[in-house]
């Protein structure tokens, strides 16, 4: 028993060891720990979706887990998706729709949409529309995102065909 | 740091954790997939001293079916693996329709069985489910272990039978009648969301197409799952015809007791009641007409 306790995890591929309070969230710990502010904090109680990242290849709220959870965890955040200055081609297709305004809520869109469509490689509209339903916009509006998951599908697509 | 300070353990097996849930009472605070809990510690509605993580448990995450053909989930099983379960599907269509209804697929990435029973929020789907079906509740504390039904585990608002130094362990669900008809539908003010008035419903058809056994309860209209008791005394022997269609509807609306938020108010979730509980009824008995499983 202790209020502090070390954790190892890996983020974005890279090895983490840090000591860290037990009451800290994954959230906090990504931002204030790591340095990695590509991941955002709205509402702090599950509602906003902003601070959505992959646990273990999941799509969660990292907010509702401690760091202490995310020992020996394997985490991957927005900034995991560009290669370099190469970007991913969900983000390509953010920014080719205009699905992002003041990008508050876009680091949250793109992780679930990251994980969405890894499990739903074709999605319908209707069902894009279901899979960002818990994560909130308040300025872009959500038909250009959903255009822009749409577009991503099929980009990705044709990458994997290409690869073939 | 949002979380008041707490001691936090991981215990990693069933025994250490009773251990400490019996060590430390009611100070200690189950976690489990947390997307109850932490929202609330979050901002510190509750400020539990000692934290018990189990998710370092192994064993309880686990969905079986039973020799007469029921279901035993343990109480860790992530909600999106109930979700993607065939064997639920196969042997309990109407939990397999409840799972979308849940939360969003991020929440039910972390979201447990176990916890959203425990936690009981009178608005939830899953508590309403366990009594409309009747499953059985195992819980265990150090040197024992004890099963409560459904009916019985549901006390009140955000309370259970669960005692201080009890942990839920896995839920029965029953065998599952071929043939039933059923239906679960709620509304919310976003797709995930609680639901402001819900309902779920399970019913027989005989041979010429009457109704029997029909149990409806209603969820997000008190402070715990609401079992219509005046169903099948209204709905036995009948078919479903606009006029009995209207019973049940008003029956629902002058029998659920709801209280007003800010989401809405009393009287608007006894309309709404009635009027689910007529579109459950409806749409249940087209699903077993067109012989659909889900």
């Amino acid at each position: 028993m202790s209020r502090k306790q070390t954790i190892k995890l890996t983020v974005n591929g890279r090895a983490f060891e840090r000591l860290v309070e037990v009451r800290m969230t994954l959230a906090d710990f990504i931002r204030q720990e790591l340095d990695l502010t590509g991941t955002h904090l709205g509402c702090e109680h599950g509602v906003c979706g902003a601070c959505t990242v992959l646990f273990n290849g999941e799509a969660v709220r990292s907010c509702l887990i401690l760091a202490v959870q995310a020992d020996g965890a394997s985490l991957h955040t927005v900034e995991s998706l560009a290669d370099g200055d190469e970007l991913h081609p969900l983000q390509r297709a953010f920014q080719d729709h205009h699905a992002l305004q003041c990008g508050f809520c876009t680091p949250g869109f793109l992780m679930t949409a990251r994980a969405f469509l890894k499990d739903k490689p074709l999605p319908t509209r209707e069902e894009v529309r279901e899979a960002i339903s818990g994560n909130l916009c308040r300025c872009t509006g959500y038909q250009p995102i959903i255009d822009a998951i749409l577009q991503a599908a099929q980009d990705l697509r044709g990458l994997k065909e290409h690869a073939k | 740091m949002k979380p008041a300070s707490f001691d936090y353990f991981a215990p990693t097996t069933l025994d250490e954790t009773l251990e400490l849930l019996h060590e430390y009472g009611d100070e200690a605070k189950i976690l489990a997939g947390g997307q109850s809990l932490m929202p609330l510690m979050n901002l510190r509605l509750a400020r539990p001293k000692i934290i018990v993580d189990i998710n370092r448990l192994s064993g309880f995450d686990q969905i079986a079916s039973t020799a007469d053909g029921g279901l035993v989930i343990g109480a860790l099983t992530r909600l999106r693996a109930v979700e993607k379960s065939a064997l639920v599907r196969e042997q309990n269509p109407l939990l397999a329709a409840a799972m979308p209804l849940i939360g969003h697929f991020q929440i039910r990435n972390r979201g447990t069985v176990g916890g959203s029973l425990a936690h009981a929020d009178p608005a939830a789907e899953l508590p309403a489910l366990a009594v409309l079906l009747g499953c059985e509740f195992s819980l265990a504390r150090t040197g024992g272990a004890r099963v409560v039904t459904a009916a019985d585990f549901f006390l009140g608002y955000m309370a259970t039978a669960i005692e201080p130094g009890e942990l839920l362990t896995e839920i029965r669900f029953p065998t599952w009648r071929p043939g039933a008809a059923w239906a679960m539908d709620e509304i919310a003010r976003r797709k995930g969301d609680f639901a402001l008035v819900g309902v779920a419903l399970n019913a027989e058809l005989d041979g010429t197409a009457n109704l029997r056994d029909v149990a409806i309860v209603m969820f997000g209209v008190g402070g715990k799952p609401h079992r219509i008791e005046s169903a099948d005394s209204i709905l036995k022997g009948r078919r479903v015809e606009p006029a009995v269609l209207r019973a049940l509807g008003q029956a629902v609306a002058e029998e659920v007791e709801p209280d007003s938020d800010i989401h809405a108010s009393a009287e608007y979730r006894k309309e709404v009641g009635g009027v689910l509980a007529r579109r459950a009824l409806e749409s249940a008995l087209a699903r077993s007409k067109n012989g659909v499983k889900h």
